[in-house]
């Protein structure tokens, strides 16, 4: 059969028409690269950043609100083969002309991998310079002003808390797939970083066409694939932002922390570190960096709750509650004490005061000896068998005030601190050791570390009579839930009868009257019923710290606060009446003793501390 | 002139409505294409004569006159008489326009008159198939000694001096008449080897002669199995190295391909030993001979005998060069176009690739990227379809043609038809390196829509006057 050439032709001819239609084919239908190519050149996707949430305090008030400013981008693409007037540039942006320089050559260098991608510019351009740099955009196709919100924070409080926000780098986009891409801002420490999630919101497009000249031709099927973003979601605080800015100034030029719990829900009304991070540093926080960090008093150590410090006397409350739970005292026990407490050829030292006492006096007065017979007496309980299983017992019970473990507020970088086991000391002592060789844990010295965290919590813990609410800083609000565990109330190990009798020593510390003995009688308000507990606690770095804790009204307590003064000498000089004034801003909104306020503001005790 | 019968059949009877369905699908379909392909923002009309649409509206209209004119007055017969006179003249113009033409794009191939500009090579594809027609119906013609070479004469001439105007695209359309040569006689032998030439010149380039050497034998193989009509060897050869190159992926093609030049061997050293299949050794052997001559020299003919520009296109055609922004931008817009159409398209001026601009010449060569991207493959493929069916009928036609002028016109003119579509399309597609020849009817431009026109309607006014007596 011999097949006619016309038709061979024809068959020829619906080849070369598969060959087209099969690559037609691969192009349109298997191959996908094509439609991305078409979608990036053609299509402009310009972000929308929403605003992010506005940081509350307890009453309202603005710590961490919104202000406009502009990021000029540039689509280098866009610009190619462009001469620019880089001096009017740099004028009208006020930038450098070497920096405008750099980013040329770079965005000549990088051309292929940069392709169609949008490049920041410049950061951080305030509406005012913008809108002279609006003018004359016309000049300079290829740029681009992108409106985001930036923190404006009307209040100096809470720099520490508040934390600041920096631009996302490669290593936490990785962490967030799919979140970040460059340029977005996320919170980096603080609360900013807690509530990343309720507080970034999220970002919006608009489309638009360009055409090949890369001019922006018109909205995407006029806007409809547009997206709107949502502003993040407001978080409150259960700060009180005048508490928190009055004692930030209360601890200018001093080292230390300063916590106010609201004993009744442990929301935390204050929490103060010192030296701080002014506010004011936080919005470009990347420019301030080196000055923060030259800082040698590490104002980005946030001590209020990553500082271990030994608690002092304050820690004897605890002791006092623990020997009265196991039964080693009463608060009619009475000791001698002779200028400290004895034993073997040592002498544990104390202060003057009346000798023999009772353990209501002892608090008042602060007696060293008195603690060191308690804590010898749990220590000898002829109830267990051995040191170690008494010692692990006081060590359980201390732990159950919180102490020892982090608490678990809402705060990032909690510090669990150090409370010292039986196996510690059995390593330290070859197991050979007995109350005397830790009498120092009596005080509050030796091997405990706690942070200024624990030691407000343990006065919230007392002003509640035995437990205490988990100290937290965000409220529960509209959209933002907190965890469960923050309505819980936790007991310690110590039945709430006992606290009762620890109070009034501490009450009687502060309202006893000067020359009683009391150790903290500079703190007393009329009125204000303050229950409180000095502390002195050692600082091989230097002066003692200066350590108080109180509550108050007695009765119905408001708040709880410790304070933490390093180098500040007995917890008398600094402490208390700095925790006095915050009590009555609180309580009463007003101080009624401005010479001691004055002294307060105006001390300046950083030439005794040794920077790091 | 007065026919002598009243038997005569209709106008609506002997046109062949086919041809001229086809011609206003692919006109009016052109049309709303340039439209769409220019259309920005501002909605202009598709009748606005400052734009391109509208300009191709008054393009349509005039060529309309033009079929009408080819329809209804002129004689069909008239064209034998006059075609040794047309042809001089085309000649003629070609050569004055090198000296005289326009620069246009490099290239000296437009008459400017005023805002009317007119290239003669457009011309020259009818006066060219007009001759050849004239001359190959004479009785007695045969496709053999002076017969053979003075057809040669009459494609060449006009080839040379287009090529000289530095119109290669265009010259490239008339390596089509070896179609029609082939249907009046040319042995299927020249046919092949004019195509194995090209492949293997073009594998050789791109890979090594080695693979030239390969393909030569494989594609040898294919001719083999073609002459001795057996099956087997079709389904050995042919098939798989068909399904492979479409979708075996390039890192294996060369794989897939030396195991199928393997497999020939061994079936040409079985078939040897058998003693079977002598008669086209010669043949094969003497092939295989001038393919190795090739395939060396081809390495000098690229290196040393193609311009900058020429080898630039094919490099990039062949995908040694990935130049997105010079030579390559144009291919590579015009597959991100195509491309970004998907099945059904972005619907009729929805484009985003053809409405701004991204592909350059985009009403004018690069129309078929509008269908592409706001039509879909399912537009594309429909599109081709039409195309298959009118150059279908014309071959058709011309089979049943008993006028050996009509029959050879047509072929002729399906050739050009031919080449013109798979050379645009092949070029948009990135298969065909970037040489500007339009699409027929639909791509922008009054030149080629009459000329195309014009050479449709002369084929259909032959085919009439035909069909008035059967």
């Amino acid at each position: 059969m011999t097949i006619e050439k016309h038709s061979k032709l024809l068959f020829g001819l619906v080849l070369f028409a598969l060959v087209l239609i099969a690559r037609l084919f691969s192009i349109q239908i298997l191959d996908e690269k094509y439609k991305t190519s078409a979608d990036n050149q053609a299509m402009f996707y310009q972000t929308i950043y929403p605003a992010r949430g506005v940081i509350y305090d307890r009453n309202g008030k603005t710590l961490a609100g919104n202000a406009i400013v502009y990021d000029i981008m540039i689509t280098p693409k866009e610009c190619q083969g462009i001469q620019f007037d880089t001096l009017e540039l740099a004028r009208t942006l006020n930038l450098d002309v070497e920096y405008i320089r750099e980013r040329f050559d770079y965005y000549r260098k990088y051309r292929r991998r940069i392709g169609w991608q949008q490049q920041i510019f410049a950061k951080r351009v305030l509406p005012e310079v913008y809108m002279k740099f609006a003018e004359i955009m016309y000049k300079y196709p290829g740029f681009r002003g992108v409106k985001r919100s930036v923190r404006s924070y009307p209040i100096n409080a809470g720099g520490n808390l508040l934390g600041y926000c920096s631009e996302v780098d490669d290593n936490y986009m990785q962490k967030h797939p799919g979140i970040y891409r460059p340029g977005d801002y996320a919170g980096r420490t603080g609360i900013e970083i807690a509530m990343e999630e309720e507080l970034r919101g999220e970002k919006g497009y608009n489309i638009f066409l360009r055409g090949s000249n890369s001019q922006i031709k018109a909205k995407y099927k006029d806007g409809e694939m547009d997206l709107e973003a949502i502003p993040g979601k407001n978080v409150v605080t259960c700060i009180d932002a005048d508490l928190q800015s009055y004692g930030q100034r209360l601890m200018e030029n001093k080292v230390g922390a300063m916590v106010a719990i609201e004993p009744g829900t442990g929301e935390i009304l204050a929490l103060i570190s010192s030296p701080g991070i002014d506010v004011n540093m936080l919005n470009d926080f990347g420019a301030n960096y080196s000055i923060i960090s030259e800082n040698k008093y590490r104002p980005m150590f946030n001590r209020a709750v990553a500082a271990s410090y030994p608690p002092g006397s304050v820690f004897k409350l605890v002791n006092g509650l623990i020997g009265l739970q196991e039964g080693v005292l009463t608060p009619e026990t009475r000791y001698k004490c002779d200028h400290g407490f004895y034993y073997g050829n040592k002498r544990l030292g104390c202060h003057w005061h009346n000798s023999p006492l009772d353990m209501e006096f002892s608090i008042m007065t602060s007696c060293n000896a008195y603690y060191c017979y308690v804590f010898k007496n749990i220590l000898e309980n002829p109830k267990y068998s051995s040191i170690q299983e008494r010692f692990d017992r006081w060590n359980e019970m201390v732990h159950s005030f919180g102490f020892g473990q982090k608490l678990g507020s809402d705060f990032p970088s909690e510090l669990a601190g150090n409370i010292p086991t039986s196996e510690f000391y059995d390593k330290r002592y070859k197991k050979n050791w007995n109350a005397y060789s830790v009498i120092s844990l009596s005080i509050g010295q030796g091997e405990i570390g706690c942070t200024p965290l624990h030691i407000a919590n343990l006065a919230a813990t007392i002003a509640n009579r035995g437990y205490y609410y988990i100290p937290h800083i965000i409220k529960a609000s509209d959209g933002v839930e907190i965890d469960p565990k923050y309505y819980q109330k936790n007991y310690t190990m110590v039945d709430t009868t006992h606290f009762q009798k620890i109070i009034k020593g501490m009450y009687k510390a502060v309202n006893a009257g000067q020359g009683s003995g009391a150790t903290a009688w500079v703190g007393e308000v009329k009125g204000l019923d303050i229950c409180g507990k000095t502390g002195t606690a050692q600082n091989p770095r230097g002066d003692d710290n200066s350590v108080f804790i109180c509550f108050a009204p007695k009765d119905d307590p408001k708040i709880a606060i410790a304070v933490y003064v390093e180098n500040g000498g007995f917890g008398a000089t600094w402490a208390v009446p700095m925790a006095s004034l915050m009590v009555e801003k609180y309580l009463t909104g007003e101080i009624t003793r401005p010479e001691m306020e004055k002294r307060i503001l105006e001390g300046d005790l950083m030439y005794k501390v040794k920077p790091y | 002139m007065n026919y002598p019968y009243d038997t005569e059949r209709s106008f609506k009877n002997t046109i062949d409505w086919w041809l001229l369905g086809c011609y206003i699908v692919l006109v009016v379909f052109g049309w709303l294409n340039i439209y769409a392909s220019v259309h920005g923002d501002e909605e202009a009309s598709i009748f606005d004569f400052a734009t391109r649409s509208g300009k191709q509206f008054v393009w349509i209209l005039s060529s309309l006159g033009i079929a009408g004119i080819i329809l209804f007055i002129i004689p069909p017969r008239v064209y034998e008489v006059i075609s040794p006179l047309l042809y001089s003249i085309v000649v003629f113009l070609l050569i004055a326009v090198i000296f005289v033409g326009t620069d246009i794009k490099g290239s000296h191939s437009w008459f400017q008159f005023g805002p009317v500009s007119f290239q003669p090579a457009e011309i020259s594809k009818i006066t060219t198939s007009l001759m050849l027609a004239t001359m190959m119906s004479h009785n007695g013609f045969k496709m053999q000694g002076r017969n053979f070479w003075i057809t040669v004469a009459i494609i060449l001439l006009p080839m040379l001096i287009i090529i000289a105007e530095k119109e290669t695209g265009s010259a490239l359309v008339y390596v089509g008449f070896i179609f029609m040569l082939y249907r009046e006689g040319l042995s299927g032998w020249l046919l092949s080897i004019v195509g194995l030439v090209i492949v293997v010149f073009i594998l050789t380039i791109v890979y090594s002669p080695f693979i030239g050497i390969l393909i030569a034998l494989v594609l040898i193989s294919l001719f083999d199995a073609a002459q001795s009509k057996s099956l087997l060897i079709w389904a050995l050869v042919a098939i798989p190295l068909i399904i492979l190159n479409f979708l075996v992926s390039e890192r294996y093609q060369l794989t897939a391909i030396s195991v199928e030049a393997v497999l020939y061997i061994l079936y040409s050293a079985f078939m040897a030993a058998r003693g079977l299949h002598q008669k086209f050794r010669w043949a094969t052997i003497s092939v295989l001979a001038g393919m190795t001559l090739l395939v060396f020299s081809a390495d000098f003919v690229f290196n040393d005998i193609l311009k900058d520009y020429q080898r630039a296109r094919i490099e990039v055609l062949l995908g040694m060069r990935e130049d997105m922004s010079g030579v390559g931008y144009n291919v590579n817009q015009s597959k991100i176009a195509i491309g970004s159409g998907g099945l059904l398209g972005k619907g009729f001026c929805q484009g985003t690739q053809t409405a701004y601009g991204f592909v350059p010449e985009q009403s004018t060569d690069f129309i078929f990227c509008t269908v592409g991207e706001e039509w879909g493959f399912v537009g594309c493929v429909a599109l081709i379809i039409v195309y298959l069916t009118l150059i279908f009928r014309i071959v058709l036609d011309s089979e049943h043609s008993r006028n050996a002028f009509t029959r050879i016109y047509g072929y002729c003119f399906a050739s050009c038809i031919f080449m013109h579509l798979f050379i645009n399309i092949g070029m948009t597609l990135g298969l065909m390196p970037v040489i500007g020849i339009p699409l027929p009817f639909m791509s922008y431009g009054g030149s080629s829509m009459w000329s195309f026109t014009t050479m449709l309607f002369i084929f259909i006014a032959l085919d009439k006057d035909e069909r008035k007596y059967f």
